[in-house]
């Protein structure tokens, strides 16, 4: 124990944990899932006015299994959705999901029966990121909130299993005024008190 | 294809050449979490919920915004305005916006009759749950 004590003097000790966090974190090899106009904006992040380079996360792989952030950007149809479903559990663990978009994350504008409303129904993501598109600043918050996940040591939401119903959002907030569709739940939220 | 051609050296000086030029040229790269980018004019970011003069919101739940929205992601109930506002009959109880499905398209704004909702240059912040972009009408209010 003598000798422990006195190595401790010396030797510091850390986590070999925290140094992987580190690597992982500024070097994330983001795979772009471009189907709309947001990939038009991912692209301009990526150029070198906003450049990724900056937080490593600069090299785009089109192959599922050689990168580790999945950024969703456009438009998921129905048909897609098993596509996105392949390349994402193509992916080598541990992987975080970026929904960038309004259509990606909710589904925006298009509440029509083609269009997935949120791909957080099928694939676990970890950030949000809304707009229509995204300012590239947007997109740079997002990456720096998957930088800050990985940081802090929060388990990405691939390792938390499949959704709980009740996290995803299953109210799809309309108007009242909007023709009622069966598919959507429709309850309104309830009265707040003292308002 | 000639040997001057096969071995490339020219194509290579030439691309070179390229990138020693813009190595003294101007940076356009902006530090952006560091530095702010200058937001352009009529920038729209997130909603607003403007107040009056005696502090009340001027919104009176005419839903106007949320029938000309074109992802439909304002949910307003209405309630009727305590007796001594005498000039509405009616105001909102509940005025959510759900920032994940509004596209910024700044349709509500136009369609408002009393200037009620305004977007705002301000950037939408990222979130890691559906539920934070939900902004209520405190946190429109306040916005
Ligand atoms: S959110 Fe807007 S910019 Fe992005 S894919 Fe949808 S429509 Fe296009
Ligand atoms: S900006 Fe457009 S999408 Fe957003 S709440 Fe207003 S009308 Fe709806
Ligand atoms: S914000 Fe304006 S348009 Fe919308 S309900 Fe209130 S008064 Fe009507």
């Amino acid at each position: 124990m003598a000798f422990v004590e006195e190595l401790n003097e010396f030797v510091y000790t850390t986590r070999i944990g925290r140094l992987v966090d580190w690597a992982r974190k500024n070097s994330l090899w983001p795979m772009p899932f471009g189907t709309a106009c947001c990939a038009i904006e991912f692209m301009a992040t990526a150029a070198s006015k906003y450049d990724l380079a900056r937080f490593g996360a600069e090299v785009l792989r089109f192959s599922p299994r050689q990168s580790d952030l999945l950024i969703v950007a456009g438009r998921v149809s129905i048909k897609m959705m098993p596509v996105l479903i392949r390349i994402y559990e193509q992916m080598p663990e541990p992987k975080w999901v970026i929904s960038m978009g309004a259509c990606a994350s909710s589904g925006g504008v298009f509440d029509t029966y083609t269009l997935v409303q949120g791909i957080d129904q099928f694939i676990p993501v970890d950030v949000y990121v809304p707009g229509c598109p995204p300012r590239p600043e947007n997109l740079i918050d997002g990456i720096i909130r998957v930088q800050r996940r990985i940081e802090t040591g929060e388990s990405p939401a691939s390792a938390l299993g499949p959704l709980r119903a009740e996290q995803r959002c299953t109210e799809n907030r309309r108007s009242p005024w909007a023709p009622l569709d069966p598919r959507v739940p429709h309850a309104l939220p309830p009265a707040t008190p003292g308002l | 294809m000639g040997l001057w051609r096969r071995i490339y050296l020219p194509a290579i000086l030439k691309g070179l050449s390229i990138t020693l030029r813009h190595v003294f040229r101007r940076k356009v790269t902006l530090e952006y979490p560091e530095v702010l980018p200058p937001v352009p004019r009529g920038s729209r970011g997130t909603h607003r919920l403007n107040k009056d003069e005696l502090g009340r919101e001027r919104c009176v739940a005419c839903f106007l915004c949320a029938t000309v929205c074109p992802s439909r992601c304002i949910t307003i109930v209405a309630e009727e305005a305590p007796a001594e506002w005498p000039d509405r009959d009616k105001r909102p109880r509940v005025f959510d916006i759900d920032m994940l499905r509004c596209i910024f398209c700044g349709y509500c704004e136009e369609a408002c009759p009393c200037d009620a909702i305004e977007l705002t240059p301000k950037f939408y912040p990222v979130g890691t749950r559906r539920e934070e972009f939900v902004w209520t009408k405190e946190r429109l209010l306040s916005n």
